[in-house]
């Protein structure tokens, strides 16, 4: 049964058809990629399926119901977690705060609660602090819990947002490039990463990815798009072997030639 | 160097995690209760000056400070709170709900101001709350069968339980009055702090969109952050009615705006001690400054007192300075004197080199 449901999708920013008519369903349990060259439109679907942007047309189905018009703060809540291409973290909070805050859809307290810090509101820091524990174990971040993200390597800041994702505790991930600017050593950690949530978490994980060793690692299907515009969809082989798709990545036969 | 062993959670959510910190609290919150006991009246009324002006500051800490939105119009909610108060207890309702009350109703007018702003921010946010503090001051004005308008109005005398906490009478009361307060009010927002509400806030004020993500609904945390904002400022304004005791409009002038303003950034920004270090500052620099000025006038015979607005000027140029050189502000250097000495003789000079990365309230975005 398909988790993600994208049918026809479609955005216009003014002239712009940043998004025009993509169609595609991610099922449970599988890791689906979206490739394309720079300015296809990828980030811009992702921002789609987060509701960041309102769809020009098209609609966008999620463990059975139509979401399309939701806001984007309700997708945490559904189980859609995701990050970001150019890291979006609270830059002036620690590793550990930034992933507390992954947990905000779980609190049970209000604020007045809060403010008198009830042995309730204790007992619920204990339970998130557990969950955070979890992932900061999984993606080996015990050196830096306490460190601000601000100082912290690059590659760190983009495990700690997959991390801060992970804590939401989602059905769905969206991760956008998750390999770019990392080491090869880094890669290969994220490669086994995505494998252990899909096998361990039982996550469903949606992709964009320019590292076609990546893909083909950990990808059980891909859609390629260029333009806006699908291109071709298959096994991460059958989409790398299609025509068209070589033609967007490398220009039309002709081009290439001259 | 001390290097904290935790084998709990809870080491982490206390508010202090080593036993050392919390003794030096109580050290500190017993110093200034033993205060009255050590100075005189006069440096009495200045402490309790300052302590109203740190909980102003900590009121506007949480909106600058925690969750990034610059406010030009916090006078308006000093005036709210303190003419709230002083007009209830005029008409015969009690200090111990005439005072909560303030702050109540000043939250909940903050909450509401804030529901229509919440889209802006930077610049935008601080010129629609300068508007609102224009409004206000218009109302006092119009309302003047319950503020007394241009005349002004009395702030009673306090008395609970029997006990009289006059101003003058019972200077001593009066500060412990005031410094009850802070305590209550500086605990809330620590417990706040280390709490969801607080990382809401800390969230909404570094990412936005990051907080959308996290399934935060952005103009509920921005509205319930200025309302208590607004709230915590109300009371101080109500006992900076009682500390004046009688007062019009003309108390809560934009520079008041101002002055809390470089409360929040010369003390810290996003520090709760921030508040108070700036408190100290504010507050104390007039009297250093007539000091200094005695000093020059009677030694070099210069004459200080016959430049008008120096006072500003030199508020001013610290402000700059503070940009320029400190944007952690007092507190921040204070961090950074405290790691060099715990880590001493291993202390760098460039550990401490600035990462130039601001807030984004400094950065007007
Ligand atoms: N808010 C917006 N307003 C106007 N145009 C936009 C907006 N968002 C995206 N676009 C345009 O949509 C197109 C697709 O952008 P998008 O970021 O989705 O590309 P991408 O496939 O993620 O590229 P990259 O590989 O470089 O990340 C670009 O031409 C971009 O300029
Ligand atoms: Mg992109």
């Amino acid at each position: 049964m398909s988790l993600l449901e994208v049918e026809d999708l479609a955005v216009h920013f003014g002239g712009v058809k940043a998004v025009d008519g993509v169609s595609f369903a991610v099922d449970q349990g599988e890791v689906f990629a979206i490739i394309g060259p720079n300015g296809a439109g990828k980030s811009t679907i992702f921002n789609l399926i987060s509701h960041i942007y309102q769809p020009t047309r098209g609609r966008i189905c999620f463990d059975g119901a139509d979401i399309t018009g939701s806001k984007p703060q309700d997708m945490a809540r559904l189980g859609i977690a995701r990050t970001f291409q150019n890291i979006e973290l609270f830059d002036h909070s620690t590793v550990l705060d930034n992933l507390l805050m992954g947990r905000h859809t779980h609190r049970q307290s209000n604020f007045i609660q809060d403010i008198l810090f009830l042995p309730s509101v204790r007992r619920e820091e204990r339970l998130h602090r557990e969950r955070v524990e979890e992932v900061i174990e999984f993606l080996e971040l015990e050196a830096y819990r306490n460190k601000r993200i601000e100082g912290l390597p690059y590659g760190v800041r983009k495990i700690v947002e997959i991390g801060r994702a992970l804590a939401i505790g989602p059905k769905l991930i969206l991760l956008d490039e998750p390999a770019s600017g990392l080491s090869v050593e880094e890669t290969q950690d994220v490669a086994f990463w995505i494998e252990d949530m899909r096998r361990d978490m039982g996550l469903t994980v949606l992709m964009v990815e320019h590292d076609m060793g990546l893909v083909s690692q950990v990808c059980d299907r891909v859609l390629a798009v260029a333009n806006g515009k699908p291109l071709a969809q298959g096994t991460p082989h059958e989409v790398q072997a299609d025509p068209h798709v070589q033609a967007a990545y490398l220009g039309t036969p002709e081009e290439v030639a001259v | 160097m001390r290097v904290v062993f935790k084998t709990s959670y809870d080491r982490d959510i206390d508010l202090h995690e080593h036993g050392l910190d919390r003794g030096k609290m109580l050290g500190l919150v017993g110093l200034m209760i033993l205060l009255p006991f050590l100075v005189n009246d006069y440096y009495l009324a200045e402490a309790a000056n300052t302590l109203i002006w740190a909980l102003a500051g900590m009121g506007l800490m949480i909106a600058v400070g925690h969750t990034g939105q610059v406010s030009l119009g916090h006078a308006a909610f000093l005036a709210i709170g303190a003419y709230t108060d002083a007009a209830l207890m005029n008409a015969g309702v009690p200090f111990l709900v005439a005072f909560p009350l303030a702050g109540l109703l000043t939250g909940l007018f903050g909450a509401v101001i804030a529901i229509p702003a919440v889209r802006m921010s930077g610049i935008y946010l601080a010129i629609a709350t300068l508007a609102v503090f224009v409004i206000v001051e218009e109302l006092i004005l119009l309302l003047e069968p319950i503020t007394g308008g241009v005349s002004g109005i009395a702030a009673p005398s306090i008395t609970l339980f029997g006990i009289s906490f006059d101003r003058y009478g019972e200077l001593h009361n009066f500060y412990w009055l005031i410094l009850a307060v802070v305590i209550l009010v500086t605990w809330g927002y620590a417990n706040l702090m280390r709490s969801p509400t607080g990382r809401s806030f800390l969230a909404v004020r570094d990412s936005e969109v990051s907080a959308r993500a996290m399934g935060i609904n952005v103009t509920r945390t921005r509205a319930l952050a200025f309302g208590l904002s607004s709230g915590v400022t109300g009371l101080a304004g109500a006992l900076m009615g009682h500390y004046i005791g009688f007062f019009n409009y003309e108390l809560f002038s934009v520079f008041i705006s101002i002055n809390l303003l470089l409360v929040v950034t010369i003390g810290g920004l996003g520090f709760i001690q921030g508040a108070f270090l700036g408190a100290v500052l504010i507050t104390g620099m007039p009297q250093v400054i007539a000091i200094l000025r005695d000093g020059l006038n009677a030694s070099v015979g210069v004459d200080l007192g016959s430049i008008p607005g120096l006072d500003t000027v030199l508020f001013s140029v610290i402000l700059i300075l503070f940009i320029i050189f400190e944007p952690t502000g007092l507190y921040g250097r204070w961090l950074k004197i405290r790691t060099w000495f715990e880590l001493f003789p291993l202390a760098r000079r460039d550990m401490f080199r600035r990462h130039k990365t601001y807030l984004k309230t400094e950065r007007m975005k």
